[in-house]
């Protein structure tokens, strides 16, 4: 545990002490500022159109924030992450390779686990700081909106769970080689089909194929979570493709040792 | 403290070291001689931990470097041949990082982090970004980061590499200073580094053991097959078989007015070579004994070997 804390803090630190976590955090979030502008123009546009069809004697429907403007916001949050992410665990791996501080890791009275896992939080602690940034839009919603607090919570949630997935895929990329720019691409090779398999496939089809694509597309299980409902079956899905990537990671870099 | 049994390890078909066997008492300096690609890092990278041997055995501090890995980094402190540090990070940063995955802690960091820069001579650029040190101080906080634990062992590859000839010195003083305390194995292919740090030898080529002695044993051991050179004037055939009549004499070759004589003997043959040319009253004008530096012994051992392919570390 001590261990794993150490590894954990010297590799956030790396972040923060080279321009890389600033360039990441700043990025997202002008980013994130330009689709919550969008959003939020679009939205209140809706909401003009509908209380005028209400003057005209229609029916008054109030706009759901959290449906109309949350929901389209928190999956194009996860869809930006794509591209942050493979930027957020390239080094993690890679770098030490390249250094040689791999066999300083190696060689101290460490388990593999404590390395990774270490190196995995603090990734993940970068991660959850660049999407935690997005709050203060939600700040602003409540200040001048009434939007309902759960499915907001849920969709933060989702986006966690999220992020720990491909986290570990991207951390397991990296493990495997020691040049940041080829780790950086193919991770982002790998989440771009994760997330576009989706399109292939269809849990409504009869065809067992299409609904594991559909399964195994990452973005089609952050719906249910950005809509408020929660369901231990996506849970299960993030937390195993996490699983997976850290075992993998394990694999690799035992099999560096084995290797040279 | 160390014993290393036929240790071989292959990368695929390729053999980077083959059956290698030897043992490093409590205190000693051992130095792993060897050219460029002979198997050193293999070996060294092996007792460290870093990679398991395919077959044999080695045993640091009563550990199996296998078995017992965990037991075994704690009490080694390895220097590999680039010294691996964190270039963003402040020395005092990284020596207090590599103080706690060496599972120090509590107030005795501190005075270990000074007690390291100290010996390393690195109080100096203790707060100063890593990167941007020069070659040798770099080297310097890869011995730094090795000593930090106090380790029983410490592996040293290629531990005065980049350094000047100033800091060469200080380095193997410093080496020369640990050894007591420390257990050390230093991997260099410089020869004067051996000659003058080291207490034995292991001379290592294409992956196997052609020699092990101690400095002085392994060059007393080839002088004794050594090399007289004679300058005597008369005719070349009379005194060659006047030279071949002492005891011990193997082979004598005539060049240029001088003769060389190669003997087997233990003893000194010099003063029964000289009795012999002046009995038989040709003119002696010089008589010297050639005898090998390491760097011949090493030569030697390295060129008579054959067989193996070469590898890469």
């Amino acid at each position: 545990m001590k261990n794993t804390w150490t590894i954990f803090r010297r590799e956030l630190n790396a972040y923060f002490v080279s321009p890389m976590a600033y360039v990441i955090l700043v990025f997202f979030f002008a980013l994130a500022a330009v689709f919550f502008y969008l959003f939020l123009a679009s939205f209140l546009q809706n909401q003009q159109l509908i209380q005028m069809q209400a003057q005209q004697g229609g029916r008054f429907q109030p706009v759901n924030v959290n449906l109309m403007l949350i929901r389209g916001l928190l999956l194009n949050l996860s869809v930006i992450s794509l591209f942050m992410i493979p930027m957020i665990t390239m080094r993690s791996f890679s770098e030490d390779k390249h250094n040689g501080t791999m066999e300083l890791l190696l060689t101290s009275p460490l388990t593999n686990w404590q390395i990774i896992l270490g190196k995995y939080f603090a990734a993940l602690t970068l991660y959850a700081t660049m999407i935690g940034t997005t709050l203060l839009f939600m700040v602003m919603l409540f200040f001048y909106g009434d939007p309902e607090l759960l499915p907001i919570l849920s969709g933060y949630l989702g986006l966690l769970l999220f992020g720990a997935a491909l986290v570990g895929i991207g951390m397991f990329i990296s493990s495997l080689t020691e040049n940041q720019l080829v780790s950086a691409l193919v991770t982002f090779v790998v989440m771009l089909v994760l997330w576009l398999v989706g399109a292939l496939g269809s849990f409504n089809s009869t065809n067992w194929s299409q609904q594991l694509l559909q399964y195994l597309s990452t973005i089609e299980h952050l719906d249910d979570f950005v809509k408020g409902v929660f369901d231990t079956r996506h849970v299960v899905y993030y937390l195993s493709a996490a699983f997976l990537g850290l075992f993998l990671t394990y694999q690799s870099v035992e099999s560096t040792r084995w290797r040279g | 403290m160390i014993e290393v049994q036929n240790v071989s390890k292959s990368y695929g078909p390729v053999h980077a070291v083959r059956d290698i066997s030897f043992s490093v008492q409590k205190g000693e300096i051992l130095g792993f001689l060897g050219p460029n690609g002979a198997g050193k890092t293999t070996t060294m990278r092996i007792l460290s931990c870093f990679m398991p041997a395919t077959t044999g055995t080695a045993r640091v501090a009563g550990f199996d470097v296998f078995e017992n890995a965990m037991e075994v980094k704690k009490r080694i402190g390895y220097l590999p041949e680039n010294p691996p540090l964190y270039m963003e990070q402040t020395v005092d940063d990284f020596l207090r990082f590599v103080a706690g995955i060496k599972g120090l802690s509590g107030p005795d960091v501190k005075s270990k982090i000074d007690r390291a820069l100290e010996l390393t001579t690195t109080v100096d650029v203790r707060h100063r970004i890593i990167g941007k040190l020069s070659k040798g101080f770099r080297q310097r906080i890869g011995l730094a980061q090795a000593l930090i634990h106090e380790p029983e062992v410490l592996i040293l590859d290629e531990p005065t590499v980049g350094l000047d000839p100033a800091q060469i010195i200080e380095v193997r003083e410093l080496i020369k200073g640990l050894a007591g305390d420390h257990t050390i194995i230093l991997s260099t292919h410089i020869l004067p580094e051996v000659e003058q740090t080291c207490d034995r030898v292991v001379i290592i080529n294409k992956g196997q053991v052609v020699a092990e002695d101690t400095t002085t044993g392994l060059t007393q051991k080839l002088q004794g097959a050594s090399t007289v050179k004679l300058e005597v004037e008369g005719d070349p055939e009379a005194i060659k078989t006047t030279l071949r009549s002492v005891d011990g004499v193997v082979n004598v070759t005539h060049t240029a007015g001088a003769y060389m004589i190669e003997s087997t003997a233990e003893k000194d043959i010099r003063s029964e070579l000289a009795r012999v040319i002046v009995t038989n009253k040709f003119k002696l004008f010089g008589l010297q004994s050639v005898g090998m530096n390491l760097e011949e012994i090493f030569l030697q051992l390295v060129k008579s070997e054959t067989g193996a392919g070469r590898v890469e570390a």
